[in-house]
């Protein structure tokens, strides 16, 4: 028992050392320190700017047909801010994201009630323009999902649904995606070959690149990195890590690790319910709840 | 006999059956197509290709019938495949779990193996007798209706194929559901619906019956589509059944040519579907 408290203590301390060590080593972080030092407005330095509510989402609850998939979940993303949803598998934190930008109605038997207010404005209501909703609300999957033509097309695509572009302005509004995306240098020589040519890495990175083409408020992230090699993931993280001065971010992850490096919050979701909110360093080092602790020293899960 | 013994022994039973009728299977087929080859080679000429179906006893080609056959076929292929195609992504994209799209699919399965000869009499009552004589339009409809549900079930099943994971990110850009399926869909399984196509197209190249009561023959040149129209199935079986020798050498050379067309647009189908995706773009 002592002994367990002892690990328990141990690992809770390493976690710390993570969260910090993510703000003071972090490409993030670092250019945070600077930030001030060099004389940049205030408003321009994030840890100074004050959260703002960007999504607010209120007893909502989810059902996959009769099953209730989510139970009354209560929960704020804050504008330019990371907030990961960590949890065991099959725990509703997929599910959580798929309600931002209703992509869940694609399938009939799937609804959802409550609440879910961007910038005050309840996106679940029936007159809401899903494609204008969705055009707002970006989203990248687990797997890599080029479309099946060039890497130029593949962020065409967005981009010409809502807008009609002269070629010039089409290709620089592509390059400045890619080169949001750290894909550019990459893929510059050879724009038009077949996304599918890419590794899995650089598919994801086309997939992000393709979502924030339409300047997007939101960025919904499920296991982006899950299907990639370290290396891979590393450079996922470190584009989040830039992203996140831009857009408001929820990702969804496995990775415990990943969830104290990247992100700003982080929710623990078990059995559809919400264990814990709280921002990353709180949940990481001094959990409030039981469940909580259980879960990130590796008890359950 | 020992255990062992008695597997082996049934094994080499079972594996020498198995070989001996797959030989049988090969040798039939190879005996058919070295007939047809031996047959066809010395009927082909360039007569074939630049003189019209001949009187008994007289020279001649089969260039009206060839023309027929492409006219017929290639009408049938326009009605039949757009068709078959959107009634194919109706299925797989839109229709999904509703009572319509199981009757449909279970309807069009039974098209796909129902007698071509009966087709050819459903067309003959309806575009025959109402309209009083035989014409292409007629032939063509019957064997559009043969080559709907192939292309729709190849169309089906292709789209089926599509990751639901690429709908998604579609639908997740803002795309309207049409746009997803003609865009993202269609681009991904376009090889696969041109060899639906294709495979239709060869399927009813060969389509005998159902032309024997709608676009008749035609000894002469025409190309009119409300009139009787030569094509190489009625022909090979009028010439073939007929007893001079050099209507049945015509009939040779017309069953080698449609076999080879088919035998082609079979390898070309094939091609196009084992082509690696990564390199489509």
């Amino acid at each position: 028992m002592t002994q367990e408290l002892f690990e328990t203590a141990g690992f809770l301390a390493g976690m710390a050392n993570l969260v910090r060590s993510r703000d003071a080593a972090g490409p993030a972080g670092a250019a945070r320190a600077a930030a001030p030092a060099a004389g940049v407005p205030a408003g321009e330095n994030q840890e100074a700017e004050p959260l703002v509510p960007k999504l607010q989402i209120r007893n909502l609850n989810f059902y996959y047909g009769n099953t209730l998939a989510l139970k009354s979940i209560n929960m704020t993303f804050h504008d330019r801010r990371v907030t990961a949803i960590i949890g065991p598998s099959g725990c509703g934190k997929s599910t959580l994201l798929r309600t931002i930008n209703r992509i869940y109605e694609l399938y009939p038997d799937q609804r959802a009630e409550g609440e879910i207010l961007m910038d005050g404005r309840n996106i679940l209501a029936r007159d809401v323009n899903l494609n204008h909703l969705r055009s707002r609300v970006g989203m990248v999957f687990q797997k890599p999902t080029p479309f099946p033509m060039t890497i130029f097309d593949n962020v065409a695509f967005g981009i010409q649904l809502y807008r009609k572009m002269r070629t010039a302005e089409l290709n620089e509004t592509v390059e400045a995606a890619l080169t949001k995306a750290a894909l550019w240098d990459e893929v510059k020589d050879k724009l038009r070959s077949s996304g599918f040519s890419l590794s899995g890495g650089q598919q994801q990175r086309l997939c992000i690149a393709r979502a924030i083409a339409l300047n997007p408020d939101v960025l919904l992230l499920d296991e982006p990195a899950s299907a990639l090699d370290p290396g891979s993931t590393e450079k996922i993280e470190q584009l989040i890590d830039e992203l996140q001065a831009d857009y408001t971010i929820a990702i969804v992850t496995h990775n415990l690790q990943q969830a104290a490096r990247v992100s700003d919050f982080t929710a623990l979701m078990h059995l559809g319910e919400l264990v814990e909110f709280d921002d990353t360093t709180t949940m990481f080092t001094s959990p409030k709840e039981k469940r909580t602790e259980d879960y990130i020293t590796g008890k359950y899960g | 006999m020992t255990r062992y013994r008695r597997r082996q022994f049934a094994n080499a039973l079972t594996l020498g059956a198995s070989v001996v009728v797959t030989a049988l299977g090969i040798v039939i087929l190879l005996s058919i197509l070295t007939t047809l080859v031996t047959y066809g080679i010395s009927a082909l000429t360039p007569a074939l290709f630049t003189e019209m179906t001949p009187p008994p006893g007289s020279a001649g080609g089969l260039l009206n019938a060839i023309v027929g056959s492409l006219l017929i076929t290639g009408i049938a292929i326009a009605i039949g495949a757009p068709v078959g195609i959107l009634a194919g992504t109706f299925l797989a994209e839109y229709g999904s779990g509703s009572r319509f799209t199981d009757i449909t699919r279970f309807v069009s399965d039974i098209l796909l193996s129902a007698p071509s000869i009966l087709i050819g009499l459903f067309v003959f009552e309806v575009a025959v007798v109402t309209v009083g004589h035989f014409s292409a339009w007629a032939g063509a409809l019957a064997l559009a209706i043969i080559a709907v549900p192939v292309v729709l079930r190849t169309t089906e099943d292709m789209l089926r194929l599509v990751p639901n994971d690429l709908r998604e990110a579609a639908a997740a850009l803002g795309a309207p559901r049409w746009k997803v399926v003609v865009m993202i869909c269609f681009r991904a399984v376009r090889a696969g619906i041109v060899t639906g196509v294709l495979l239709a197209f060869a399927r009813i190249s060969g389509e005998t019956a159902p032309l024997l009561f709608t676009a008749l023959n035609n000894q002469f040149w025409s190309t009119n589509l409300n009139a009787p129209m030569a094509n190489l199935p009625v022909v090979i079986f009028q010439f073939a059944m007929s007893p001079y020798d050099d209507w049945r050498r015509l009939a040779w050379a017309g069953a080698l040519l449609t076999t080879a067309a088919i035998l082609g647009l079979s390898i070309l189908a094939r091609a196009l579907l084992s082509t690696p995706k990564d390199t489509r773009s």
